[in-house]
């Protein structure tokens, strides 16, 4: 039987970032206990972002050296999926031009939902893309609006290339309730903190450990990495100490991240392969009414992994922001004053996404046969020659070098993050489009910068619940 | 072979309501107001208008569809009547469709009134406009100001200008248009602004600061055109006439090609060049004696200047600050305050450029009377620099 496991990853993180303290700062009026733990900066989505847009650009990361065609099936694991009925994966099959005959399959509903989707696809052996993204949602005030962030990861799973095999797993289920958050509810709700580390992480984890362990045929000293999310402080030590394991005990990514719900462990594990060795072994455990287990092993062919962003690369390239009512606004927790443009319907017609949803899904230009002109958006005939659009290859813009040719910073529209940054971009395939420029630093843009694309949400029909997607352009950083 | 409007049609009479935040009035009221003069004005009855058109523009405040309404607020029974839409050559295109129908033999008077109820919207600027279902899938919802901004960056690119100097050239743009505003009793905004408050007054969209974009008002204009041997059978003794009457829209190379640089907007060239040749004009600056353009934002007279070839390239910075366009200057440039003091009523703007050609052809403009002018000029830009329509006009003196 040929060899099947991990053959990539890939990651991504939120731009924006706010120091704990800017929130607890906030809040010292009722809560001025939330001092205390305001270290370091957390991560969260903008206005725009949410778990589709952060797993299409974890995706595409983990896609690096690869191509979507490879693989056969794409699970997607959130809590924060936008949509009870409408799947996360359709979407981001759709953004990552993926082939019609793929598989997908969403899940949800548990912090472990990550790497229990991790470990079922591993269990089914064949090719996948997994990802898993989360983007809480906590209440203002919590110790959760503290310690919480958003990120996604993402892995592909296949024959050829196992940078990381899978030696054994195990799992326990138990109603061990730390926390719920009812259908249709906003916010979690949650139990005491203390109680949930000593009933809950203490007791909980050790089981998955030992009978994964067994499973392996490994013995604790074995290990190499002990990856556990966790969301309060020490917890993992007190666990790794409690099952003896005396290796390196994995960060948490509590700074510039935050614990990103469901996509934290499997974060955690595309942070560790990052520097892992062949032959070392990762413990990653997921913990949420119950727990799984699952212990890896490296291999040689983690060293030919093309070079991608990954977990530092996000981590790196973050952008703080100076205040909690921006972010409190990107959460919907409190109510701005928009003014009557906001007014305007963000109404899809449906008929027309779907029409055009083969060029604007996966941001696609033509290339016209004719005349060779690159052009976005596609019409029925070349800009340029006027030969009809059958004839056009097609030629996606999502990974092509581009830069700002004309911008400015709009205050006059409505933006739920203003100034509107918008103009030309300028591929240098020779398309040109005019587009959203977004997470620009308070240095603005200029042009001639180079600028990357991401997926985005284009407009939040907040009447019906409704995001549209598509592509912007953000500055590349030198991070 | 084609022979192009000049000297087919007159104008036989025309209106202006007064401009401004007109809370009074309702769209039927301006139009009223704009209609009313310019029968007075053409010493005809309604009952001889044969056609007519109506320009308006948004479908969120005025009257609604079709030229229904019009014809009911204007008591125009059972003729021929039309709306138009062009976005801001709106006004020229009703002027456009009257002209055409009288320069056919079709008719032999015809209306063109333009109008646009803005301040019913509720806030200041301009409703977000429809761009389609499938433009909103991918097109940025950015403002009129920010789609206006993008010239800024290409003209800089393109002449090295500096972002100060660029900035002092286009707020003298608006201090100039204020300056001739004082004396335009139409006009919404009729006092002076100090350069100083114009330079640092809030950023809109970089580099337009308030005072970089045009008014948003209220207001209504309308020109009764005919033949000039119906006009003079009529007895008019001077006539003013149109020379010419172009139209340039985008079919997307700028926004879709990589030859556009941003700098200029090719529309206005393409229907300034058929204008000048439709009209005979060959040396724009020695030969017009006044124009009315488009100054929705400052920048976007800017490029104009040169667009209508009065400015060589790259040459508007200095002839702007040089006061080429001022009151005084050699070929005065919005001597009535413009856009910038009149506001921008979508449907009207076009026929209250003609409206201030036609007073100052005819020595009727008081205050700001201009010296013996012969021939003006009026343009629009409706849309996007980048994806747009143009519109030129040219009346004068037959």
């Amino acid at each position: 039987m040929s060899e099947f496991g991990i053959t990539g990853y890939g990651a991504y993180v939120p731009r924006l970032r706010i120091d704990r303290d800017t929130i607890a700062e906030a809040h010292k009026w009722m809560a001025p206990s939330l001092k205390a733990q305001a270290k370091g900066s957390r991560a969260f989505t903008s206005w725009d972002e949410d778990a589709v847009t952060m797993a299409v650009e974890a995706a595409r990361d983990a896609l690096t050296g690869t191509s979507i065609d490879a693989f056969g099936t794409l699970y997607v694991a959130s809590t924060t999926s936008p949509y009870a009925d409408l799947p996360a994966s359709a979407i981001i099959a759709g953004a990552l031009r993926a082939p019609a005959g793929l598989a997908s399959s969403d899940s949800g509903n548990s912090q472990r939902a990550g790497t229990s989707t991790l470990l079922q696809a591993l269990k089914a052996g064949e090719s996948a893309l997994v990802i898993a993204s989360d983007a809480p949602v906590t209440k203002p005030a919590s110790t959760q609006e503290l310690s919480y962030g958003a990120g996604a990861a993402a892995f592909t799973l296949g024959s050829t290339g196992v940078i990381a095999k899978l030696l054994g797993a195990a799992s326990v289920t138990d109603t061990f309730i730390d926390h719920f958050r009812a259908a249709g509810q906003k916010y979690d709700y949650f139990w005491e903190e203390r109680w949930i580390r000593d009933e809950g992480y203490a007791k909980e984890t050790p089981g998955a450990i030992k009978y994964a362990l067994a499973k392996a045929g490994l013995e604790i000293e074995d290990i190499t990495y002990f990856a556990m999310p966790s969301l309060f402080k020490g917890a993992a030590d007190a666990v790794a100490k409690a099952v003896k394991f005396a290796g390196t005990i994995v960060p948490g990514l509590e700074n510039g991240v935050g614990y990103a719900g469901t996509a934290h462990a499997p974060l955690m594990l595309a942070s560790v392969l990052e520097t892992a060795k062949p032959e070392e072994k990762i413990l990653l455990i997921g913990f949420g009414q119950g727990a799984d287990a699952l212990i890896f092993e490296v291999t040689d062919a983690i060293n030919a992994l093309p070079k991608r962003r990954g977990v530092s690369g996000c981590i790196a390239d973050g952008l703080m922001t100076d205040s909690y009512l921006r972010m409190l606004s990107f959460y919907d927790g409190i109510e701005l004053e928009w003014g009557m443009r906001a007014e305007k319907s963000g109404k899809t017609q449906l008929t027309e996404q779907f029409r055009s949803s083969d060029q604007m899904e996966g941001f696609v230009a033509g290339q016209c046969q004719a005349c060779g002109t690159v052009q976005f958006p596609q019409l029925q005939s070349c800009v340029k020659c006027q030969a009809p659009r059958q004839q056009f290859t097609q030629l996606p813009l999502c990974d092509a070098p581009a830069n700002v040719l004309t911008s400015t910073a709009d205050w006059l529209s409505y933006h739920p993050a203003p100034p509107l940054y918008c103009g030309f971009v300028q591929f240098e395939n020779g398309a040109r489009t005019l587009m959203e420029m977004v997470d620009v630093g308070p240095g603005g843009i200029s042009r001639g910068d180079k600028l990357r694309m991401v997926f985005r949400i284009k407009e939040r029909d907040r009447a019906r619940g409704y995001n549209r997607y598509f592509w912007k352009s953000t500055p590349v950083t030198t991070a | 072979m084609a022979t192009g409007i000049k000297d087919k049609v007159t104008i036989l009479g025309m209106g202006c309501s007064k401009f401004g935040e007109r809370w009074d009035a309702g769209e039927g009221d301006l139009m009223n107001e704009a209609f009313q003069e310019a029968l007075a004005d053409a010493g005809i009855e309604r009952k001889q208008i044969d056609a007519a058109w109506l320009g308006s523009c948004f479908d969120s405040v005025n009257v609604g569809n079709s030229a229904i309404p019009a014809s009911t607020a204007l008591r125009l029974d059972g003729i021929p009547f039309s709306r138009v839409e062009n976005m801001c050559a709106t006004g020229t295109e009703a002027l456009r469709g009257a002209a055409y129908a009288v320069a056919s033999g079709a008719v032999d008077i015809a209306l063109a009134i333009g109008a646009e109820k803005l301040k019913d919207t509720g806030y200041g600027g301009l409703p977000p406009p429809f761009k389609g279902t499938f433009n909103d899938l991918w097109m940025p919802m950015s403002s009129a100001p920010a789609g206006f901004a993008q010239l800024a960056d290409g003209y800089r690119a393109r002449y090295g200008t500096s972002r100060e100097d660029l900035k002092r050239a286009i707020s003298h743009v608006s201090w100039k248009s204020h300056q001739n505003g004082v004396n335009s009793p139409k006009a919404h905004f009729r006092k002076a602004v100090p350069m100083e408050t114009i330079m640092n007054a809030p950023m809109i969209s970089d580099p337009l600061g308030l005072f970089d974009c045009s008014g948003v008002s209220d207001g209504s204009a309308c020109a009764i055109v005919t033949t000039p041997e119906i006009a003079r059978a009529l007895g008019k003794k001077e006539l003013v006439s149109i020379k010419a009457l172009q139209l340039s829209i985008s079919s997307g190379q700028e926004t879709t090609m990589s030859d556009w640089d941003g700098s200029y907007v090719r529309n206005t060239r393409n229907a300034a060049i058929r204008a000048y040749k439709e009209a005979g004009i060959t040396n724009p600056r020695e030969q017009l004696s006044l124009t009315e353009v488009h100054d929705c934002f400052s920048i976007t007279e800017l490029v104009t200047m040169e667009d209508l070839f009065l400015s060589n390239d790259g040459e508007a910075v200095k002839d702007i600050l040089d006061g080429v366009y001022d009151a005084t200057g050699k070929v005065p440039c919005q001597i009535d305050g413009g856009l910038k003091c009149f506001g921008h009523p979508i449907g009207a703007s076009g026929l209250r450029m003609a409206y201030e050609i036609y007073s100052q052809l005819l020595g009727r403009a008081g205050a700001r009377q201009l010296k013996a002018p012969s021939i003006g000029l009026t343009h629009n830009l409706g849309g996007v620099p980048y994806q747009g329509i143009a519109a030129i006009s040219i009346l004068g003196l037959m």
